[in-house]
């Protein structure tokens, strides 16, 4: 593999196909979201399938999973946010497995592709629009019309409310895509410190001495990179959770 | 006055002791719930990345307020025909909107859907 910190993120064709000349090969990003998928739905299955009244410890690790993704869901949402638990719990395992997977050496991190964590925040905002629609029709549209606005501003606020709710999937997945991009490039960097200053000539005994520092950077680093791993997965569902708020209570 | 029984045809007034000793569950409840969200809302934000995170947060909010802005402006002047003008005035407004997403997300604005009570 090549020591430079973007090739890391090169997505390969590793089956081609093209169906009526779209280009839907399957690459190793589509490769890595399958493990990905694949590696839950087996956690999930293998872990509930004994059922025991006194959990072991798949059993815990899997309820642990189920009661953090419905606490954070009914405590920003209600107990009516409970109906799209299906999606929230999915989603969150989906980036954190996914997250987690990138940090594996030699591994595709699915998440640092912008167009993926792009699709994800979509789906939401898509689930929002249209569950707010269908359920408040036009009075959904008082979202982006603040009362007692004076009608010469009228025309002024209503385009700002309409572009600032239209962020907010760009904001979702650009915040998610940039941390892991951007965590694994500085991973990266740190670990090419290592073998570059071993390999340097002219430095003598002197290169792997210092080649520690970067090491030692290296291993804080990983740790680092496992906590963002979850937290963007917390925080990405949090969001979800707070969209989904406004689908089901516009005027709460 | 001898409230032995709660039954659903008794019309008698509960007395002052008990108002209170219900007043004090329902506080104590209602404590009990206050401080388990706050825990949970601290457990989101704070850790080692705390600051970096709120850094991250309000930059892309900002960030996402200008793109969208322009995707607009653009999209409208591809329709229209009327390059310059929609992207001039779309990523104006979009600015706005970023600076409005940021204060959002820092606290200093009202949500949009807070503002929503008297409809």
């Amino acid at each position: 593999m090549a020591n430079d910190p973007i090739s890391q993120f090169k997505i390969i064709n590793l089956v081609p196909i093209e169906v009526g000349g779209l280009d839907l090969s399957f690459t190793n990003s589509a490769l890595f979201m399958v493990a990905t998928t694949a590696v839950v739905a087996t956690f999930l299955m293998l872990s509930t399938g004994g059922r025991g009244l006194v959990p072991g410890r798949w059993q815990s690790l899997a309820e642990m999973s189920y009661e953090f993704v419905a606490n954070t869901l009914r405590s920003s949402a209600g107990n009516e946010g409970m109906r799209f638990f299906p999606l929230v719990f999915s989603l969150f395992m989906f980036v954190l497995i996914a997250n987690l997977i990138g940090m594996f050496p030699y591994f595709f991190t699915v998440t640092s592709h912008l167009i993926v964590t792009f699709a994800l925040a979509m789906l939401v905002i898509g689930t929002v629009m249209i569950y707010g629609f269908a359920k408040h029709g036009l009075k959904f549209l008082k979202l982006f019309t603040p009362d007692g606005v004076p009608p010469a501003l009228f025309f002024l606020v209503t385009p700002i409310e309409i572009i600032s709710f239209l962020s907010r999937p760009v904001s979702l997945s650009v915040r998610l895509f940039a941390n892991m991009l951007a965590g694994h490039i500085t991973l990266k960097v740190f670990a090419g410190f290592v073998t570059s200053l071993i390999a340097a000539e002219g430095l003598g005994i002197f290169g792997p001495m210092v080649s520690i520092l970067p090491l030692a950077m290296t291993v804080a680093l990983t740790g680092l990179e496992f906590l963002v791993a979850f937290l963007q997965a917390y925080v990405f569902t949090v969001l979800t959770c707070m969209y989904l708020n406004d689908a089901l209570h516009p005027s709460h | 006055m001898s409230p032995d029984e709660n039954g659903p045809g008794d019309a008698q007034r509960p007395t002052e002791a008990e108002l209170s000793e219900r007043k004090n569950r329902l506080v104590r409840s209602l404590e009990e719930r206050t401080t388990k969200s706050a825990a949970a809302d601290k457990e989101g934000s704070s850790g080692a990345g705390h600051g970096y995170a709120q850094a991250m947060k309000l930059s892309t909010e900002f960030v996402a307020g200008i793109l969208v802005g322009a995707a607009i402006g653009w999209m409208i002047d591809k329709g229209f025909g009327t390059s310059p003008w929609g992207l001039i005035v779309f990523l104006l407004l979009g600015f706005v909107a970023g600076v409005l997403n940021v204060l959002r997300s820092a606290g200093l604005m009202a949500e949009q859907k807070d503002r929503m009570n008297d409809g």
